[in-house]
């Protein structure tokens, strides 16, 4: 058989036939809430977040100190043994430079580019990052192995989510004023 | 090791497209109806129906795999949806090579379908949830920033440039230009697509497959019922697949080991000791135009590190010495998740048989390979065929 010996089938629209009327379509907008638990590992994580602290977790037999913290080891496959408190310090593993929010929609005319970015957190196994995001840096100077600290929210604007880290800054700079994301 | 051989048949397809008039299931009905006529069989000779389709999140339909089943002519019969993200169209031939391997049935039907555009605005804002919703979900992710970290740390661990990446789209969009099913076909260079919108530096528009409508299809059969309905088929030899840790961060993000253990798995099933030598033609994802190279690696068609300069050097054109997706791709044909996968698995099916037009590979190859990559860059599905 040959792909070309068939007419293949499948027929593509265009938005202004939808919106010409041409072809009817029908739409929904759901409005679903949920509220996540937050499970006994990360549950602490953000406690400890709140507090100003970022925590991992160990498993003496593979002998690694994890984050995100988990009550079992995944490779192991047995408890994990021990809380082990981390520097709010890390290395960039990898990053980018990006124009896209979550939706697909672009940063708007005078925002400046987001920069997540996988952080290897100081005190934990070699290779363990986490995804968070960077600033007060020019996108030009980000570079992979760079040292980078925490920039916290406020005590009082501490809520245990991952969020009360603001984002990660060149561990070197001056403190600079402090900036909403 | 006492499977019983599966040949694939038969092959139906539609049409890529951006926004496709028919339902999914109507898209399900043409490819798989097209599968069976391409190998004169009937709806009732089929044992037993398997369907491959990705998030619900895209349709807005909870079980899409019954949603789907009248589409994919499951009517009565035993019947099972596999989802496995991004990894899903290959795992399609798997699943359905279980079912005859095991000696449950003769005859299989596999469809694989995806309708990306009825999410809205685009169909990437449904990928939101496919993060951990404490950890990372508050931060807003997308799923174009999270192949941007592994684009990049790629590059700077074998000192690639988006040139040599780039050079990836080129052929891939080039070649789709003779798929009849092509939806972003064009003769392109490497400027136009370091030229195109920065998305998520360093991926730039035309470094990402597009979000397309489509469905496609095969026929699987035991060996008995092969042999006696055709004399080209074309045997599933080896299957392998693999999920690594969904904490991705943690990863080595420049080499896909779950890619590398879903490969060893298929091989050895297969014999295959010397990949690069005895695979002839391959058709690895590439729903970003470094994840080409990232799978061929993975794959271990070539040492690690070393994709790049095999496509600056014409290697993996279609009449070079190892011809890689020579479709067109996702990155050409279009990019419907789960239909993504089979399309290639029948790119393979038609290069064996010597069927595959103006996109045949010289040589008469007897050995190929299609691979997928899935759910949050995790997931690794990988078959060997031979003729």
């Amino acid at each position: 058989m040959k792909l070309e010996d068939y007419e293949l089938r499948g027929t593509a629209l265009r938005s202004s036939d939808i919106k010409k009327g041409k072809v009817l379509s029908t739409s929904w907008e759901p409005d679903l809430k949920y509220a996540w638990d937050n499970g006994v590992a990360i549950g602490r994580y953000l406690a400890e977040l709140k507090a100003g602290q970022i925590i991992g977790r160990a498993c003496h037999k593979c002998r690694r100190i994890m984050i995100p913290p988990r009550m079992f080891c995944e490779l192991c496959f047995r408890p994990t043994d021990e809380w082990i408190p981390l520097e709010d310090t890390g290395t960039v593993n990898t990053f980018s430079i990006v124009h896209v929010n979550w939706d697909a929609s672009r940063r708007k005319k005078g925002e400046p580019p987001l920069i997540p970015a996988v952080i290897e957190i100081d005190g934990a196994s070699k290779g363990m990052g986490i995804m968070h995001m960077l600033s007060e840096v020019d996108p030009k100077d980000v570079k992979i192995g760079m040292k980078v600290k925490a920039v916290w929210k406020s005590e009082e604007e501490r809520e245990g989510a991952i969020t009360d880290i603001l984002y990660f800054k060149p561990a070197r700079a001056k403190a600079g004023k402090r900036r909403k994301q | 090791m006492g499977y019983r051989k599966v040949a694939i048949v038969g092959a139906g397809m539609t049409k890529f497209v951006r926004r496709a008039q028919e339902t999914g299931k109507e898209l399900s009905w043409q490819a798989a109806k097209m599968a069976l006529d391409s190998c004169e069989l009937t709806l009732d000779q089929v044992d037993c129906v398997t369907l491959g389709t990705a998030p619900d999140a895209f349709d807005g339909v909870h079980m899409k795999g019954e949603y789907l089943a009248d589409g994919a002519g499951a009517w009565r019969k035993p019947y099972m949806r596999h989802y496995v993200g991004g990894g899903t169209g290959v795992f399609s031939p798997i699943h359905g090579w279980f079912h005859i391997a095991s000696g449950m049935a003769d005859i299989v039907l596999v469809v694989a379908e995806e309708k990306m555009s009825s999410c809205h605005p685009h169909p990437q804002g449904a990928f939101i949830t496919i993060f951990d919703h404490t950890t990372e979900q508050p931060l807003k992710p997308n799923l174009i920033w999270i192949f941007a970290l592994e684009m990049n740390r790629y590059m700077q661990t074998y000192g690639l440039s988006k040139k040599d990446i780039a050079l990836v789209s080129v052929k891939n969009k080039k070649n789709a230009i003779d798929h009849p099913a092509a939806q972003v076909a064009e003769e392109i260079t490497v400027d136009d697509v370091l030229n195109s919108e920065t998305l998520a530096w360093p991926v730039n528009r035309l470094d990402i497959s597009p979000a397309s409508d489509g469905a496609a299809a095969i026929v699987l059969v035991s060996e008995r019922v092969a042999r006696r309905l055709t004399d080209k088929p074309v045997w599933i030899d080896g299957v392998g697949f693999s999920i690594d840790t969904a904490y991705w961060a943690t990863r080595d993000l420049s080499y896909p080991n779950y890619v590398e253990t879903a490969a060893r798995m298929a091989y050895d099933m297969a014999g295959i000791t010397e990949p690069s030598k005895q695979i002839h033609v391959a058709e690895p994802y590439d729903p970003f135009d470094y994840k080409e190279l990232h799978h061929m690696e993975g794959l271990m068609l070539c040492p690690r590190g070393k994709a790049a300069q095999l496509t600056a050097d014409g290697v993996t054109q279609r009449d070079g010495n190892m011809p890689i997706c020579p479709s067109g791709g996702a990155l050409g044909v279009g990019n419907p998740i789960a239909a993504t996968g089979l399309m290639k698995v029948i790119e393979i099916f038609l290069q064996l048989r010597g069927d595959a037009g103006k996109r045949q590979v010289p040589g008469n190859p007897t050995c190929g390979l299609a691979q997928a990559w899935g759910d949050l860059m995790q997931m690794g599905t990988v078959v060997v065929m031979r003729s």
